[in-house]
């Protein structure tokens, strides 16, 4: 049995500070509130754990986001109805995901660099296809959606949940999963091993632009228009949750299971001081702190 | 020093580009605004240049100097005293800076992590303070710092030439100068051979957020008024004119000059595309496209350089 990761500490001292001092915080709806803001988060998060455990980091997806959810938007409004409008988002994110990883892979840049770099490229297009406005009109087929609850859990929340249990499963039973591990700090063995190491590594990658492009719909559906900016800066939120659930840059080390520890600490740390009525833009400050407290816990526990 | 000629022949061949393509380029009113932006550009970037020749990054400047800013604007409409505010927006840039090598040198987070999530925390907390605000409307005295200028040449200009000049000698004469490039080339030699890498580090991040504050406080003075989203545009810029003036992200290697002309070629581009009528939007896409190139020429000399070894 691994120890339990520092987060879940946190994470139990959050929820028992906010039950006390906030009123309506531990209550069914708020706690289905919580999941419900949680849930693009985790989309995100999940792959971010991947891509920091070989090492990487991609700061691209917050706005490969925003430009997912504005093409969607786009399609919709254009009628061309749901899955053809959410694979051309998927494919979108998928195309920056691949460029990332051929960035980084391929051409050997440092991935905070690269993907900075092509965090600009894609608000930038999402702010010329858009001329800064929001997409709206979509029609009702995405609303509706969301507003769905499959087996009585809101959708988001079931998405999101299904996106957790097929991530680790591919982590811990499957060849990919056991190569990705292998990739942050026994890359080596791996060529030695004749596996194709590189297109492992840029599938990461891959996969995590992907996974910010399907993480548009539930943006998009939750806002029920596109806006070019809606996501700017989530990509933080993500590398938070995942640093917070004890993912290491260096050792490439990492769990799903802390990093969803991580996504739910951030869920009810906003939660909770919106719930105090403390201003959204604390609360980004306040995640900030809560980073540099998972690290100092880190680095103390290390000693 | 090649590699500064080939930069500044880029210079030159996107200012006779412009000067072909635009009958307001080549007039005095427009090269001088040029160069008040690029050495605002220059300002926040050379800072940056000092953490990027350790090897590191700073990529919190921008924030930085939007929470200075607004600080600075608050003290100085509220007190009334100019060195009152400049002290406020210096101090607090300086303050992130030591907040930002304590995170490195003390708990051993990686450069680009804890400057990342220093940046996120100054947003929050710049929205928060200035609550949706404007503060506008500062003294014409102060104004001059910014938009004033001196037998004709704006003054940021020669902030930008002093702080080009200190800023040499200190990287090129001075054991402090040789220490940091020493400390980005191979930080465990440094190290052995009597650098004191720590102390060191902590003096370029504090550096390169007294440079955010310093910036902050000509930005204020050029724009006269200050907003939550003031520093927002700028990080992306400041990195690119970095990488364009040929320090190398991988440390040890690249001059404050180079991060001049590489702020001169920013400048240009968007100077360029604004008088060509291109949509603003198109700035991050364009700035993107430009730090991704820049880091791979970097790269491709860096191996290149390898090979010969």
């Amino acid at each position: 049995m691994r120890s339990v990761p520092g987060a879940a500490y946190l994470l139990a001292i959050l929820v028992v500070v906010f039950a006390i001092f906030g009123s309506g915080f531990a209550t069914m709806a708020n706690v289905l509130n919580i999941g419900v803001q949680s849930s693009v988060l985790l989309l995100l998060a999940l792959p971010m754990t991947l891509i920091i455990m070989t090492e990487g980091l991609d700061l691209s997806m917050g706005a490969v986001l925003s430009l997912a959810g504005v093409v969607l938007a786009w399609m919709l409004m254009h009628e061309h109805g749901l899955p053809i409008a959410l694979a051309a988002a998927a494919g979108v994110g998928l195309a920056f995901g691949v460029a990332n990883g051929g960035l980084v892979v391929g051409l050997g840049l440092p991935p905070f660099v690269a993907t900075l770099g092509t965090l600009g490229i894609a608000q930038g297009l999402a702010l010329v296809i858009t001329g800064g406005q929001s997409v709206t009109g979509i029609g009702d087929a995405l609303p509706a959606l969301y507003e769905s609850r499959p087996a009585g859990i809101p959708f988001s929340m079931a998405i999101a949940v299904a996106a957790f249990f097929v991530f680790r499963f591919t982590l811990s039973q499957t060849r990919f999963g056991s190569y990705v591990s292998a990739l942050g700090g026994n890359r080596e063995a791996l060529v030695l091993a004749g596996v194709r190491a590189n297109a492992y590594h840029v599938s990461v990658y891959a996969l995590g632009g992907a996974m910010a492009g399907l993480a548009a719909l539930l943006l998009t559906g939750r806002m029920s228009a596109g806006h070019p900016t809606a996501a700017i800066g989530m990509e933080f939120d993500a590398v938070a949750a995942v640093i917070v659930g004890g993912t290491s840059f260096e050792r490439g080390k990492g769990s799903l299971g802390g990093t969803l520890i991580g996504v739910l600490t951030i869920g009810v740390l906003k939660n909770g001081l919106n719930v105090l009525a403390i201003p959204s833009s604390l609360q980004v400050a306040s995640i900030g702190v809560l980073v540099i407290v998972a690290l100092v816990i880190d680095s103390g526990l290390k000693k | 020093m090649k590699a500064i000629a080939y930069r500044l022949v880029a210079v030159a061949l996107i200012c006779a580009g412009l000067s072909l393509s635009t009958d307001v380029f080549l007039t005095s009113a427009n090269l001088l605004n040029v160069l008040r932006q690029a050495s605002l550009t220059f300002l926040i970037a050379s800072g940056l240049t000092l953490t990027i020749l350790t090897g590191g990054l700073d990529l919190s400047v921008g924030a930085n100097v939007g929470l200075s800013a607004c600080l600075a604007a608050t003290v100085m409409t509220s007190t009334g005293s100019i060195a009152l505010g400049v002290g406020a927006g210096l101090g607090f840039g300086v303050l992130v800076g030591v907040l930002n090598g304590l995170m490195i040198t003390l708990l051993k987070v990686p450069p680009f992590i804890a400057t990342y999530g220093m940046l996120w925390t100054l947003n929050g907390v710049t929205y928060w303070f200035m609550g949706g605000e404007t503060i506008h409307g500062f003294s014409a005295g102060f104004r001059q710092l910014g938009s004033g200028y001196g037998l004709g040449v704006p003054v940021p200009i020669y902030v930008m030439a002093a702080f080009l000049v200190a800023g040499g000698i200190f990287t090129r004469y001075t054991t402090f100068g040789h220490e940091v490039y020493a400390i980005g080339a191979n930080r465990e030699a440094a190290r052995l051979s009597g650098v004191p890498v720590r102390a060191r580090l902590n003096l370029v991040y504090i550096l390169s957020g007294a440079m955010a504050g310093l910036a902050a406080i000509v930005y204020l003075a050029r724009l006269n008024s200050a907003e939550a989203d003031i520093g927002e545009a700028l990080t992306l810029p400041a990195i690119a004119a970095v990488l364009v003036g040929g320090t190398s992200l991988f440390g040890g290697a690249g001059s404050l000059s180079g991060t001049l002309v590489g702020a001169l070629i920013l400048t240009l581009v968007v100077n360029g595309m604004n008088l060509l009528a291109v949509d603003a939007n198109w700035q991050p896409l364009v700035t993107g496209v430009i730090v991704i190139l820049a880091v791979w020429i970097d790269v491709m000399t860096r191996q290149r350089a390898e090979a010969r070894v």
